[in-house]
């Protein structure tokens, strides 16, 4: 069973649509208590970081995911939910779960668009089976303003804007994506089902 | 870097698409999904679906077809077309959108527009300006489905719904929608140049010359397609291929 964190609003819809489309089971976790029943966790990228880490912290979600993470269950930060795992963010004030070392910025490039929104490349920079049949330089799709900037050993792919960002990263049981899969076409869903099936982890 | 983005535009009215791919079989030319499928698996970057429903049971049957499309493609699409409160958006965003798009009621309550992108993200407020040259290098902002003037400058207007939290704005010439002889340039690239959220640039595409030069002199972002594509004057690929050839990223 795949747990889908819901907090905040917006579109969490899409990435139950495509669990829903892989064939897997899956549950939106309104209740902290909700996510004993799993053994996926999805934080998918809702808003901003302050009222992201707000509702998280309201519902006493967020100690319930940091001890789930601890377990060793496979999770998947998407957006926001990649940033929320981090200590800082430039967005706002507020702490975020600060299980990854590092801090979250703004694109500073005046040259360029923001946010960074659309279809972009993600260069591998080490091999993971979360790859499994995913081309190096594949297209993903973005949209948002910050990134996380953290140390290389946690970086799996980067994808190039006004600076080359980690776009995915990697620690033990957690991957976190800046792209969103579930909006990613073929590519995006070959990404999630990889995630799911948890080669990656052995 | 990132890519142009190619997005078609469907008109959607009473749930089912009045303006869309011109199907031969009649049973699915006005399906939602359909028309949502074929454009994603040719290659489409985005879709934008305009409710033009003129009543509040069309437009309540907007929320099934954003259901229904989310169910089956996994590319972002953009609902735009009779929002006029928070509630509007969330319900739409909750069931599968990824953007909206306001163009009257960002006019008519700026606030919208702060509220949303503070509830829900900027990347996920689209304002829609509908503009209407009046002078040289001068344009008027227009509501209602371009019926209305408000005497808005177009460019002070732009610049205010990025500071008040959009994400992107969907920038549609009057003058030139529908006449396929181009995109406005000018407009499109003075918008473009003034703010720092991207800009999709919509109306009076008829060749694919003018997608380039939308890109290139207009610097758009992103380009919104209707006819053209619907009627299959062009389709995705060869507008794709030919963006390439001319040194123009994009996604193929």
């Amino acid at each position: 069973m795949v747990g889908i964190i819901k907090y905040g609003a917006g579109n969490i819809y899409s990435v139950a649509c495509a669990i829903k489309y892989l064939g897997k089971e899956f549950v939106l976790i309104e209740k902290p208590d909700m996510i004993d029943k799993v053994n996926f966790l999805i934080l998918p990228g809702v808003g901003s970081f302050d009222s992201g880490i707000e509702n998280l912290n309201k519902t006493e979600i967020s100690e319930k995911i940091k001890n789930k993470i601890e377990t060793g269950i496979p999770f998947l930060g998407i957006c926001l939910g990649l940033q929320l795992l981090f200590e800082k963010s430039e967005e706002g004030e507020k702490k975020g779960f600060g299980i990854l070392k590092g801090r979250v910025v703004k694109f500073k490039n005046r040259n360029l668009k923001i946010p960074h929104m659309g279809w972009n490349r993600v260069k591998i920079y080490k091999k993971s089976r979360i790859f499994d049949e995913i081309d190096d330089n594949s297209f993903f799709y973005f949209a948002h303003s910050y990134y996380a900037e953290t140390n290389d050993e946690i970086i799996l792919g980067k994808t190039k804007y006004d600076v080359d960002f980690p776009s995915i990263i990697l620690k033990g049981n957690i991957v976190g994506v800046q792209f969103h899969p579930e909006k990613s076409g073929k590519v995006g869903l070959l990404f999630l089902k990889n995630f799911l099936e948890g080669k990656w982890l052995l | 870097m990132v890519t142009v983005r190619i997005i078609p535009c469907l008109d959607v009215k009473d749930g089912k698409v009045v303006k869309g791919i011109h199907f031969e079989d009649i049973r699915i030319a006005g399906d939602p999904v359909e028309n949502a499928s074929f454009y994603s698996k040719e290659g489409a970057d985005e879709l934008v679906f305009l409710d033009i429903s003129a009543t509040i049971e069309g437009r309540k049957t907007m929320v099934d077809v954003v259901k229904k499309v989310a169910d089956v493609v996994f590319i972002p699409f953009t609902v735009g077309g009779g929002i006029s409160t928070l509630s509007d958006i969330e319900i739409l965003l909750s069931n599968g959108a990824d953007k909206i798009s306001i163009n009257t009621s960002a006019v008519k309550k700026p606030d919208l527009i702060t509220e949303g992108a503070k509830k829900f993200g900027s990347q996920c407020i689209v304002v829609a300006i509908d503009a209407k040259k009046i002078d040289e290098g001068r344009w008027e902002v227009y509501i209602e489905s371009g019926k209305r003037p408000t005497g808005i400058d177009v460019l002070s207007w732009a610049k205010k719904v990025e500071d008040l939290g959009a994400g992107e704005i969907l920038l549609t010439s009057i003058d030139k929608d529908g006449t396929q002889d181009g995109y406005d340039i000018e407009l499109t690239r003075i918008v473009s140049e003034s703010v720092k959220i991207p800009v999709i640039a919509s109306g009076g595409a008829g060749k694919l010359e003018h997608l380039y030069e939308a890109i290139v002199k207009g610097k758009a972002s992103a380009v919104l397609i209707a006819s053209l594509l619907h009627f299959r004057i062009l389709t995705i690929p060869q507008i794709k291929n030919y963006l390439k050839e001319k040194g123009i990223n994009v996604r193929l």
